[in-house]
């Protein structure tokens, strides 16, 4: 049974990242594409943040700081030139790791705070990054912010390279979620998001896996960063390191179902077109805030955990009344036979 | 050293007002076990209600804290009811944490449609008035902020010392169980203790928009401010977060007139870093649950 679900797993995956892989290909109109690549790093955004805040039940409210430090690190090497236009993508790898590592001693401190303390440090992170990204000019260009040397990639296929980096990073943070479920890892975070007292009790290394928690989802969300940087082309502080970025990613995990696999990239497959959607009619960004603040406070007060996990629920509840009436019929022929046992 | 004396003067004056905000918020959470993100938002709320009662009917942002603070309290109360008290699950603390996250972000929104983003500020006729004590500048303004904010910080501790409502608020932040077994209805002191929260946030708004110019979006500056302060009060701890805010306004304003204003932000930050290093409960310790 477990096999087969696991083969069911893969099969989906594999459709999955197959579509993915064919809509540029088949071809379609370039809003598509643009959408679908908002839509893809959101979906590897929430899926990333998911592994601290999901998983471990720690939720992050300063991954925009990372994805920031992405950003800078690709727009600041790549300023001048990208020799010839993959040599950012090669790079990619050095900046999760690097972004990992300085994430390391954040999520140690961090994560000495529990729940209501943790949220405020977090979102601390995040104005602290930013602050430092407006007034460390130097580095960043502050308010001017710092752009990317252009790729030189053909016109038709330019949106490609982005595209494709995306889904493979989105790959990425699902194959990692796969492999923390699977292993020790995993059953390590779901027993620190249960009780982390009675886990660090019985001898689970509660800082070790917390914090390899924290920095893998820390280095794969600046990767993400660092693509997008590339792909808009300018980094500003407000854009690069902005509350909403950090929003998005909680809401659609929110959305989705958190601690769930697919939970984040349904979350964003249905978020991040409605969003386009709804800039695109509306136009004013102030009512898309507010949209944006109504769909949150819907999915708090009627979907708490999402909608993978309550539709998990609700089918198993069906199952069980339907396992339940199957198992009255066999429990009176058991009793009958019983009966009739007894009396012979 | 006139310098540093006049940034302690003006540190203290500022200092008050945080102390305003900041014991509105420490309160919510004392009661609730909520951190309201949404403070800084119901500050910049309070003054943008300021500035159009001002502007359009020419009322003083000081006198129009008589009509701000009830109506906030309203607000407040009605946030409370309609968002927060329908929240049933496990972890209710992180559902109410967004939330109050979305209602910050609800409001930056309305705001920004209603007085667009650009900068605005309350300035009444004698905004730029000051007096000068042993050669020091007193900004006449900042001076009645201070006195304001006492007396509403005043006032607050009257409520919370000598009525039955301060009573049963007092109950339940010591000992929310026990206080629901004795007979408080649990669910009426979380409702007006949001209330009184954004009443004072509101009454702070009023001053914060005359000595500072703001837009839709300043309510991410606040927050990280206030955050600051409750977290080194001791989350909980209204005494501890007057000190605080104290404590941080003249820190920030030393650094701002020694350094640059730039960094006086993150005076902030380092101490608050500092604090969770070192004394993660706050310069008070507040004993509350949940927090640490």
């Amino acid at each position: 049974m477990r096999a087969l679900l696991a083969r069911i797993g893969v099969v989906r995956a594999v459709i999955f990242f197959l579509i993915l892989i064919i809509v540029p290909i088949v071809g379609g109109p370039v809003w598509l594409i643009n959408t679908l690549i908002f839509t893809i790093m959101y979906a590897a955004l929430a899926s990333s943040w998911n592994l601290v805040g999901g998983y471990a039940g720690y939720p992050s409210l300063g991954h925009a700081a990372f994805f920031g430090l992405g950003a800078y690190a690709i727009a600041i090497t790549f300023n001048k030139s990208v020799d010839g236009g993959y040599v950012p993508f090669i790079v990619l790898p050095i900046v999760g790791i690097g972004a990992a590592l300085i994430s390391l001693p954040i999520g140690w401190v961090a994560m000495r705070t529990r729940a209501d303390v943790f949220a405020i440090v977090t979102i601390t992170l995040l104005f602290i990054a930013q602050t430092l990204a407006f007034n460390l000019t130097g580095v960043t260009g502050g308010a001017q912010g710092t752009s990317v040397a252009v790729a030189p990639f053909a016109v038709d296929t330019y949106d490609w390279p982005f595209y494709y980096g995306m889904v493979v990073l989105l790959a990425v943070a699902m194959g990692i979620s796969v492999y923390f479920r699977r292993s020790k890892i995993g059953l390590s975070l779901s027993t620190v998001r249960a009780d982390e007292e009675k886990a660090h009790g019985v001898g689970v290394r509660v800082t070790a896996v917390k914090l390899i928690a924290f920095s893998v989802s820390a280095g794969l969300v600046a990767m993400v960063g660092g693509v997008w940087a590339y792909y808009v082309g300018f980094v500003y502080p407000q854009f690069a390191i902005d509350p909403l970025i950090t929003i998005g990613m909680v809401l659609m995990a929110f959305l989705g179902g958190r601690g769930t696999l697919w939970g984040p990239v349904l979350g964003a497959f249905i978020m991040v077109p409605a969003q386009q959607y709804f800039a695109y009619t509306f136009g004013a960004s102030e009512l898309y805030l507010v949209a944006y603040a109504a769909v949150f406070l819907i999915i708090m007060l009627f979907l708490p955990r999402g909608i993978l996990p309550s539709i998990a629920d609700r089918l198993r509840k069906r199952r069980a009344t339907a396992n339940a009436r199957e198992d009255i019929i066999p429990a009176v022929d058991v009793a009958a036979t019983e009966g009739t046992g007894v009396a012979q | 050293m006139h310098e540093i004396v006049q940034a302690i003067i003006l540190g203290i004056l500022t200092g008050g007002v945080y102390a305003l905000m900041a014991s509105g918020q420490t309160l919510i959470f004392g009661i609730m076990k909520v951190v309201n993100l949404a403070q800084g938002a119901f500050v910049v709320l309070g003054a943008y209600l300021t500035y159009t009662l001002f502007v359009d009917t020419g009322i003083d942002p000081f006198l129009s804290i008589l009509i701000t603070t009830p109506l906030m309290f309203v607000v407040g109360v009605a946030l409370q009811w309609a968002l927060l008290r329908p929240l049933h699950s496990d972890d209710v603390a992180q559902l109410s944490l967004l939330v109050t996250f979305a209602i910050a972000l609800g409001i930056e929104g309305v705001l920004s449609f209603t007085y667009s983003t650009s900068l605005v500020n309350i300035q009444p006729a004698y905004a730029n008035f000051s007096w000068t004590v042993f050669g020091y500048q007193i900004n006449m303004v900042r001076f009645f902020a201070f006195v304001l904010s006492l007396v509403v910080l005043g006032a607050l501790y009257l409520i919370l010392q000598k009525t039955k409502f301060g009573r049963a608020v007092r109950a339940t932040v010591q000992n929310p169980m026990s206080a629901q077994l004795l007979g408080v209805d649990s669910q009426r002191v979380s409702a007006f203790g949001f209330g009184l929260g954004a009443a004072t946030a509101a009454a702070a708004g009023s001053v914060f928009g005359m000595l500072n110019a703001f837009n839709p979006g300043s309510h991410y500056d606040l927050i990280s401010r206030l955050l600051t302060v409750v977290v080194l009060g001791g989350l909980g701890s209204i005494g501890g977060s007057v000190v605080a805010a104290l404590v941080m306004g003249v820190a920030a304003s030393l650094v701002s007139a020694l350094a640059s204003p730039i960094w006086s932000d993150f005076s902030f930050f380092v101490v608050l870093l500092l604090v969770l290093l070192l004394r993660p409960q706050g310069l008070f310790g507040a004993r509350t649950r949940g927090a640490l």
